[in-house]
């Protein structure tokens, strides 16, 4: 009997991933039908294992049997592989270069900066609330006056961001600040976002994601 | 802020480089492979000149690339950029095939992300951190040497993409070597790896930029004497 992984498409995930949220969106975005398979992390599926041995992380698509890694690489390779439907990303090379630019950045910065929830308090904390503050104002300022971070409408950037929103609803909680009084136009641009059904069905619940912050860090003897 | 407008004919080209940095080389080595006329400014990091801080004002580093006093940043952005905007040059960098890509893409992550950082860990650390480093840097480099099992390039049959994403690796091992008295790999537990630095290194593109072995040396050479070391 053939293996789950080698018809069509799977998707290996889990709910926490803002990475494996991001793929979603961007498979719904295109209308693919796909194979989920939830993970239990910490205990990582042999699938898993066997498909990213590299870094034994999710999410991992598995297309025709082969699997691509890094959500990032990923979007891309929907997009050149399914080339009809919902566009997720410009075809004008420059367009396209500022696109993986800014994806790039928000990696860099949103990631690492939400990760140090889980391990900071006080004015340790409050550090990392304005340096986080910063790199959104940044966005914010990218953003401009656009709807979407790619212009008239939702694209790659967007997908980019947009996966890491209940993590930083949590952080916000955490960290005492608000996206909506600090950063307005992130704010109006991610309620806008949360209208698509592609990221109203696939994001994480924030109250959920709260939770778990909340849990890492009482673990970690940062919480009361 | 920068708005591409369409420049027929007159294709200007710079880059703002510096001499040491691996991820300027690469594009320096795109840009002789696609025969791309392009001008380089190097710039002194010390020291960053309005032009840069103009055309990066978010990273602030090299190398940018400017097309029409348009500008791209980040080195593997960059490489694609000129990949897909100079299509009809000699060779593409990259496959067609999306697989395939996705593949080159990832290992590209995994040179930037995991070897030369641990890499250069092991050069520049010291005591146990350099063990560390030394060991995680040889797991990597098996990986490598893996990928080049049945292949004269990493990027397949010719030079291209991946190739110059670890031509850092080829390019200064071995001055490295010469200058810190640490070697990380040799021909007989990395066979693959050194038969491809030398293929590498013999490129025409690659061997005609500068700088080249020997002034690698003499500059790392400098860099250590002036530490006092």
């Amino acid at each position: 009997m053939p293996a789950i992984e080698d018809s069509g498409v799977v998707v290996l995930g889990w709910w926490v991933s803002m990475f494996t949220t991001r793929v979603r969106i961007a498979l719904a975005e295109k209308g693919i039908s796909y194979e989920y398979i939830e993970e239990d992390i910490p205990n990582k599926s042999p699938l898993l294992l066997k498909h990213n041995p590299i870094y034994k992380k999710v999410p991992v698509l598995i297309h025709k049997g082969k699997p691509i890694c890094e959500s990032l690489i990923i979007v891309q390779y929907i997009h050149e592989t399914w080339k009809e439907g919902y566009p997720l990303l410009p075809s004008d090379p420059f367009l396209k270069s500022q696109a993986a630019f800014w994806a790039d950045y928000i990696d860099k910065h949103i990631y690492q900066v939400v990760k140090l929830t889980w391990d900071s308090k006080g004015e340790e904390m409050q550090k990392r609330v304005e340096e986080f503050l910063g790199y959104l104002k940044v966005l914010e300022r990218e953003l401009g006056e656009k709807p979407y971070f790619n212009g008239e409408s939702f694209g790659f950037v967007d997908m980019a961001l947009i996966c890491y929103y209940s993590h930083i609803i949590g952080f916000g909680k955490i960290g005492n600040f608000s996206v909506e009084k600090d950063t307005p136009k992130l704010f109006a641009w991610a309620t806008q976002c949360m209208k698509r059904e592609s990221v109203s069905m696939t994001l994480a619940d924030p109250n959920k994601i709260y939770e778990l912050l909340i849990e890492i860090r009482k673990k970690n003897g940062l919480e009361d | 802020m920068f708005k591409k407008s369409v420049n027929k004919g007159m294709e200007k080209v710079k880059l703002f480089a510096t001499w040491s940095s691996p991820f300027v080389k690469r594009i320096i080595w795109a840009l002789k492979l696609k025969n791309i006329e392009h001008e380089i400014i190097y710039e002194d990091l010390a020291n960053k000149s309005p032009e840069l801080l103009k055309y990066n004002p978010i990273h602030k580093k090299v190398p940018v690339l400017v097309h029409n006093e348009i500008p791209i940043c980040e080195s593997l952005v960059i490489l694609e950029y000129i990949d897909e905007t100079w299509k009809d040059a000699p060779r593409p960098l990259l496959p067609k095939d999306p697989l395939d890509k996705a593949n080159q893409r990832f290992w590209a992550k995994f040179s930037d992300d995991q070897v030369l950082p641990s890499f250069y860990g092991y050069i520049m650390k010291q005591g146990n951190e350099k063990e560390e480093a030394k060991e995680t840097t040889l797991a990597h480099l098996k990986r490598v040497e893996q990928l080049l099992s049945e292949k004269k390039f990493l990027s397949g049959e010719s030079v291209g993409f991946l190739d110059l994403v670890f031509g850092w690796l080829a390019e200064n091992s071995r001055p490295l070597e010469v200058v810190t008295g640490l070697k990380l790999f040799d021909e007989d537990s990395f066979p693959n790896l050194c038969a491809w630095r030398d293929k590498f290194l013999e490129v025409p593109a690659i061997k005609e930029s500068w700088p080249d072995q020997e002034t690698l040396i003499a500059k790392y050479q400098e860099i250590n004497l002036s530490k006092g070391k």
